[in-house]
């Protein structure tokens, strides 16, 4: 039988946990940056997508460290958190979000960017001439013909999100319950004497996951598609 | 009846290197900008829809007024109340029929008027489209939906730009009647922008003529029509004089229609129209031909006497002849006739018309509002 054991559970709904919150920063976030790249022109524009692209493209390692410095107990973002919030996220499961996001929130904005760049601005003005207000353009025009880039970036930032290990590790670093994720967990066991039947067990666990994720995201699109033909 | 909401135009927008400066005044009918690409006419219902914004001037509807540049008014397009239909229809996707034509009703606080909606529905011909999705429509199909969907947001002013242009000619024939409808049936002043002759014979009451992001003329088509010094703009070799006509017999021995206008009679093809219907018809200048004498023995069944107004300076081997035969008529023949016949203004000429030149094409229905000249 393959009943799952607390510990693989504890790493389950702590990677669900992670790549949930992450996917909610990223989504209104990517909305945002990908509107502003596609629509707005402005001085330095190409800095910010440069800036925006640096994680897909740094060691993760170097990701997490800059993450631990910014916002470690003596980071600048770290004291002034603590100061005013009195929250700190290093070493939390919180943290492990924040890493998982900003190493995933490329992926979002690219995939939102090429969907809005085949919105039509024409169907847009069309709305406005029929009483829409920008705010409702954007919710009954532009939102709907999106979704299709929407939906994959989603998908494409929660399965990274679920399987962020480099920045995770260096930034809150690998504590069981707390920060230990499934890919820390598979790391562990692997690191450890006996842990082999244990890292096939969570390799498994993954694969199901991950392909679940996969065509719950293909069949939706394909919904979505149908109705925009 | 035609509620009389004075448009007032008076703009200039500039745009790369291009700069448009109209002043337009129209008191409701269907209004066509005529020009030839290029020439502003997109540019200029943009301003009016509040798309793109002028750099300088006013646009007021009635005592409405929707932009200032001195008092640093410019309405939303969304408040401006004034439906546009593209030239590419411009369909949610993401929307069936139905949704597209009821898309402004979420942004509109009274209730739609169901006798309303069946109105429009019927005058465009689309209930049977109502569940189908844009991609599934035909061109033709696709436009009237897109101009139901701005009739159905209550607009005070209707913009259209080409909604015939990219239609085949079949699927023009089958829209233009709907237009027509439009303008008869619906008190909604109607800004038309076409470069198809046909289309203003058709729909037009008045006319806008712009060149080059100016406006060169406007007035009534009768009138704009029978002006020689617009004959470049008006298209020199499609165009015509205008008359305002009225059936008054069919002649079924020999497949004729009779048609009445200032006391004279004009005999073209049967048409399938009942006695007494209105009509607009452009006889083209090419089809009449002149004659200093009187002919007796001739294929041409119309023949007028006319007196010659004008003669146009024109350098070249053709020229045309403005004539008034209680109606102004327009006659292009050569230089060479003009100096073998020894015309003048002022002097008397027959004009004859042949019949088989007058098609469909320079019919218009339902025109009873262009007015005689004289």
């Amino acid at each position: 039988m393959f009943a799952l054991t607390p510990f693989e559970i504890g790493a389950i709904e702590l990677s669900l946990k992670v790549a949930g919150l992450a996917l909610l920063g990223c989504l209104p976030m990517g909305l945002l940056v990908a509107w502003v790249l596609v629509r707005c022109d402005f001085y330095g524009k190409s800095l910010l997508n440069g800036f925006i692209h640096l994680p897909l493209v740094l060691p993760p390692v170097v990701v997490g460290y800059l993450l631990l410095v910014l916002f470690g107990k003596q980071g600048a973002l770290g004291r002034w958190l603590w100061a005013t919030f009195e929250v700190s996220i290093a070493f939390s499961w919180k943290g492990a979000a924040v890493a998982a996001g900003i190493m995933a929130f490329p992926l979002m904005v690219r995939s939102v960017r090429l969907s809005l760049e085949l919105v039509d601005t024409g169907l847009e003005d069309a709305a406005r001439t029929l009483g829409a207000s920008p705010k409702w353009v954007f919710i009954t025009v532009t939102l709907p013909l999106i979704l299709p880039g929407l939906l994959t970036g989603t998908i494409l930032t929660f399965a990274r999100c679920l399987g962020e290990f480099g920045a995770t590790i260096t930034f809150v670093s690998n504590i069981p319950g707390e920060t230990q994720t499934l890919p820390l967990a598979l790391y562990s066991l692997t690191q450890a004497p006996d842990g082999d039947l244990g890292a096939l067990r969570l390799v498994v666990i993954s694969v199901v996951i991950s392909l679940a994720a996969l065509i719950a995201s293909e069949s939706l699109s394909r919904r979505i598609n149908n109705r925009l033909r | 009846m035609q509620k009389k909401l004075y448009i007032n135009i008076d703009i200039k927008r500039k745009k790369d290197n291009f700069m448009l400066s109209a002043k337009i005044q129209t008191k409701g009918g269907l209004t066509v900008f005529f020009g030839r690409s290029g020439s502003g006419k997109t540019t200029l219902i943009d301003l009016i829809s509040g798309l793109d914004t002028p750099d300088s001037g006013t646009i007021t509807i009635g005592d409405q007024v929707l932009f200032d540049a001195e008092s640093r008014i410019n309405v939303a397009p969304e408040k401006r109340n004034i439906g546009y239909v593209f030239q590419e229809g411009r369909l949610f996707p993401h929307l069936n029929v139905k949704s597209n034509l009821l898309y402004a009703r979420r942004f509109i606080n009274t209730a739609l008027d169901p006798v309303m909606f069946k109105t429009i529905i019927n005058l465009l011909g689309l209930e049977h489209l109502l569940n189908r999705r844009p991609s599934t429509l035909s061109g033709g199909e696709k436009q009237r939906v897109a101009i139901g969907r701005a009739l159905l947001a209550e607009p005070q002013l209707l913009l259209m730009d080409e909604p015939l242009a990219s239609l085949d000619s079949e699927r023009k024939a089958e829209i233009l009647p709907f237009i027509e409808n439009l303008r008869d049936h619906l008190k909604t002043p109607i800004l038309y922008v076409s470069h198809a002759m046909d289309e203003v014979i058709r729909l037009a009451d008045t006319m806008v003529l712009l060149d080059q992001g100016s406006v060169i003329a406007q007035g009534e088509v009768g009138d704009l029509m029978s002006r020689l010094d617009l004959r470049p703009m008006t298209g020199r070799y499609d165009a015509g004089a205008v008359l305002s006509v009225q059936i008054t017999a069919h002649d079924t021995e020999y497949g004729l229609t009779e048609l009445s206008f200032s006391d004279h009679k004009l005999m073209i093809p049967h048409i399938d129209l009942p006695i007494g219907a209105h009509l607009r018809v452009r006889i083209r200048a090419r089809d009449v031909s002149l004659s200093t004498s009187k002919p007796i023995q001739t294929s041409i069944l119309n023949v007028f006497e006319a007196k010659i107004i004008e003669i146009s300076p024109d350098g070249s081997s053709q020229s045309e002849i403005l004539l008034d035969m209680g109606s102004p008529l327009i006659a292009r023949i050569t230089r060479k006739s003009i100096v073998e016949l020894n015309m003048k203004v002022g002097d008397t000429i027959y004009a004859m018309v042949k019949a088989a030149a007058i098609d469909r094409h320079s019919l218009g229905f339902g025109g009873t509002r262009v007015r005689h000249t004289n």
